[in-house]
């Protein structure tokens, strides 16, 4: 079935809402107005106010209330209306979730998953333009998934909510109105799996999230020209599909790796690591990045397009990593 | 105040040299102006002096190995100085390997079994596995990729153009490479000589070759240029920065084998009187004046090794014994057995050996081991008539040879004009592995023996 992420996403919390009356979503404009990007439109109705909750504007608060909601046995989703205002709740996100397990000795896992738009939509300016994944990823603790499509939405998110820990599920503002087929049924994804979502020989691309789509466009664009790209969506960033990244780069020698946060200790770099040390002697060239410009995003249209990836830049990095004149 | 000593451009050409022996050792004092080492350029072992007083403190460089010109080789200070930092990461001389690679080991290659198709033997990568080093001590660059597929298909890196920034050796070089090595094959297999001729046992061509088939025990050992790694029943002899410079230079002017060709005109009335003797002995020990050749040749090889060779691209193989191709004519083309151990067969052998090979040649009934190894080889047009003329060498052999016809001609001996029996003999040589003056030195032995044919028995 056709449908947009948005809806696939809605799909997999009524799906997992029904399945086990311990899933609770919770966030800020959830219920009454069915969601600040209308995920959880529907919900209020069919599942009622115990489980589909209006929360004040205070992320730090229920964040917590999540985290010992999920101490105690229930599974509660927690929609962050962006990843920008997450910042607000990151002590509980790493310091209680991410960590209970351990410093309570195995006593409580908290199988809880934090969700919402990450990364730059359109001229929101600095503050609310940003990608978080490598925060995220770096926390030992957290699982952190991050869907290109609407299969992958739907699946990602169903796997997430039935994980016992913690899971971390970034959405992109600008893919809620993506489309794409759905599987017919019950479609699971599961964490730390990535996915070739184009089979090439020439060159890999190896990125995830709304990126994913730059480098479809990319791989079309490049096929004219007579240059194919195996393109590895990586889907979960934490754990990484380590396998995947390693065949797809024996295949082709060459590798761009395509994100769209800043470079600096992104998720970009731990690509890098593992293609360096496990792929050192199938590398002709070496491996290049593409990643946002370094610096806070620009709020005029002009310099917001300057400083995010794009296909023009992506296209340029494959041609370099293939010692072909642009 | 530290000195760096570097390795200097010695002469106008010169990119690299490689380090003949150092003069001074760890902790010697010199003075400006010392010799301190011995360095081989590209044209002559030259000295290379200290630029400063004070200790050589430390040989950065070891005897035998190569450096680019511009490289730390040495430091110079006063004994107490801190070097560490002008050091860096350059290992001490012992530490520092020749350039050669140890990993490959082409010479306990055992000989390869003879191949119908592969006339230039992939030389074992010497410089490719584990760290891009050329043999010249040179650092290549080259993907990692790269530097794994010349070291699976027996390439060196050094023989392999770059096309990538700053020259680095890609992917796509190294399979450029490899299909022009077998393009190379390919030729050397399908086209050797100048003149295909319809006839027996006389033009051909060189067929496609490779080291020998394993037949009896190798013959004593004898000098050839060079240090050298020893194989069964050859040696292969590291280029020296002349060798290499010359095989660059001389392939650069004249298309991938460099040829140049030496005439000689030899007095053959002693073979013909040999020949007429034994003749009238017996029927069994009719000899050919072609079988009297191939003996000649042989022996001649025997004596000189310096031309009993292969080029392997960066090395040059120096066979220790003798086995001859002999050019064949055949109903649409040529092929080259081989009388193997040629040198070691009296003459009526190789007559019985070079009637049955030619026969079964045209007859097409050869083994690929038959017509395979040859380390030299021989085309005769002589009973064509054929004056003179210029064979087409078969690589990886650097040499051939072509015979002439037999003729009575008016010379001059003692001051008066004889008739004599004279032959023209013309060697075509790879100039990469023989000099002028190389050929030369073989012709005349060749000579020597064909003019006073009982030194073919002595």
């Amino acid at each position: 079935m056709i449908t947009t992420y948005r809806d696939a996403l809605a799909q997999a919390l009524r799906e997992e809402m029904q399945r086990d009356d311990r899933v609770f979503l919770m966030g800020e404009e959830v219920a009454a107005y069915q969601g600040a990007y209308k995920v959880s439109k529907g919900l209020l109705q069919e599942f009622g106010e115990m489980r589909v909750v209006d929360t004040p504007i205070t992320e730090l608060g229920f964040a917590g209330v999540g985290v010992g909601a999920a101490m105690v046995g229930l599974r509660p989703v927690i929609e962050f209306m962006t990843w920008n205002f997450a910042l607000l709740a990151l002590d509980q996100v790493v310091n209680a979730a991410a960590k209970m397990l351990y410093m309570s000795g195995g006593q409580f896992n908290v199988p809880i998953v934090f969700r919402g738009p990450n990364g730059a939509a359109l001229q929101l300016a600095a503050q609310h333009s940003q990608a978080w994944e490598s925060w995220l990823a770096h926390i030992p603790g957290l699982k952190v998934v991050t869907p290109a499509t609407p299969a992958d939405a739907k699946g990602l998110l169903k796997s997430a909510i039935r994980d016992d820990n913690p899971v971390i599920v970034l959405e992109g503002e600008m893919l809620y109105n993506t489309k794409g087929e759905i599987p017919d049924g019950e479609h699971l994804v599961p964490i730390g799996v990535a996915e070739r979502k184009r089979e090439g020989t020439d060159c890999s691309i190896i990125t995830y999230g709304k990126m994913v789509l730059v480098a479809l466009q990319a791989a079309d664009t490049l096929a004219a020209q007579g240059i194919t790209l195996d393109v590895v969506d990586l889907r979960s960033v934490r754990p990484m599909d380590v396998p995947a990244i390693v065949a797809s780069v024996r295949r082709t020698n060459r590798a761009v790796v395509l994100e769209e946060g800043w470079a600096v200790a992104g998720i970009g770099a731990q690509v890098v690591d593992i293609v360096q040390r496990e792929c050192f002697d199938d590398l002709d060239a070496p491996v290049i990045r593409v990643h946002q410009a370094d610096a806070p995003m620009p709020y005029a249209r002009n310099l917001e397009r300057a400083a995010k990836p794009d296909l023009a830049q992506t296209i340029a990095a494959v041609k370099r990593v293939m010692y072909v004149e642009a | 105040m530290a000195t760096r000593v570097v390795m200097e451009a010695l002469s106008p050409t010169m990119e690299e040299g490689r380090l003949v022996r150092w003069l001074k050792h760890d902790g010697d004092p010199v003075v400006t102006g010392d010799v301190i080492a011995e360095i081989e350029t590209d044209k002559a072992v030259m000295e290379l002096a200290a630029r400063a007083d004070g200790v050589l403190r430390r040989q950065l460089l070891a005897e035998g190995a190569s450096a680019p010109v511009g490289q730390l080789i040495g430091v110079i200070a006063a004994t107490d100085e801190d070097i560490a930092s002008l050091i860096g990461a350059v290992a001490p001389a012992a530490a520092t390997p020749p350039p050669r690679a140890p990993s490959a080991t082409p010479g306990a290659t055992p000989p390869p079994t003879p191949r119908v198709a592969a006339a230039v033997e992939p030389p074992p990568a010497p410089t490719a596995a584990p760290v891009a080093v050329a043999g010249n001590g040179e650092r290549v660059r080259s993907s990692p990729l790269a530097r794994r597929l010349a070291s699976e298909r027996g390439l060196a890196l050094d023989a392999v153009a770059g096309s990538g920034p700053a020259g680095r050796i890609i992917k796509r070089d190294v399979e450029k490479r490899d299909v022009e090595t077998r393009d190379v094959e390919t030729r050397a297999a399908a086209a050797p000589l100048a003149t295909p001729a319809p006839a027996s046992p006389a033009p051909a061509a060189p067929s496609p070759a490779a080291p020998a088939p394993a037949p009896p025990a190798p013959a004593p050992a004898r000098t050839v240029p060079g240090a050298s790694t020893a194989g069964d029943g050859y040696r292969d002899a590291p280029l020296t920065q002349m060798r290499r410079t010359i095989a660059r230079r001389l392939s650069e002017s004249i298309g991938p084998i460099p040829t140049f060709y030496l005439t000689v005109d030899c007095d053959v009335t002693r073979v013909s009187e040999m020949r007429q003797a034994m003749a009238a002995l017996d029927d069994a020990y009719r000899v050919s004046v072609n079988d009297v050749m191939l003996k000649a040749v042989a022996t001649a090889l025997a004596q000189h090794p310096e031309v009993n060779a292969h080029w392997l691209g960066d090395r040059i193989r120096y066979f220790e014994r003798v086995h001859i191709g002999m050019a064949v004519a055949v109903d649409d083309g040529l092929i080259t057995p081989v009388l193997f151990d040629a040198d070691r067969k009296g003459l009526r052998q190789l007559a019985r050996e070079s009637r049955d090979l030619a026969g079964r040649a045209r007859a097409r009934t050869l083994t690929s081991a038959e017509y395979t190894g040859s380390t030299f080889s021989v085309s005769n047009l002589g009973m064509f008539g054929i004056e003179a003329f210029t064979a087409i060498i078969n690589p990886p052999e650097v040499g051939i040879l072509a015979i002439g016809a037999v003729e009575a001609r008016p010379v001059v001996q003692d001051g008066a004009v004889v008739v004599r029996q004279r032959m023209r003999l013309t060697m075509s040589c790879d100039h990469r592995v023989v000099d002028g003056a190389t050929g030369a030195h073989f012709l005349r032995t060749l000579r020597q023996l064909i003019e006073n044919p009982l030194l073919l028995v002595a």
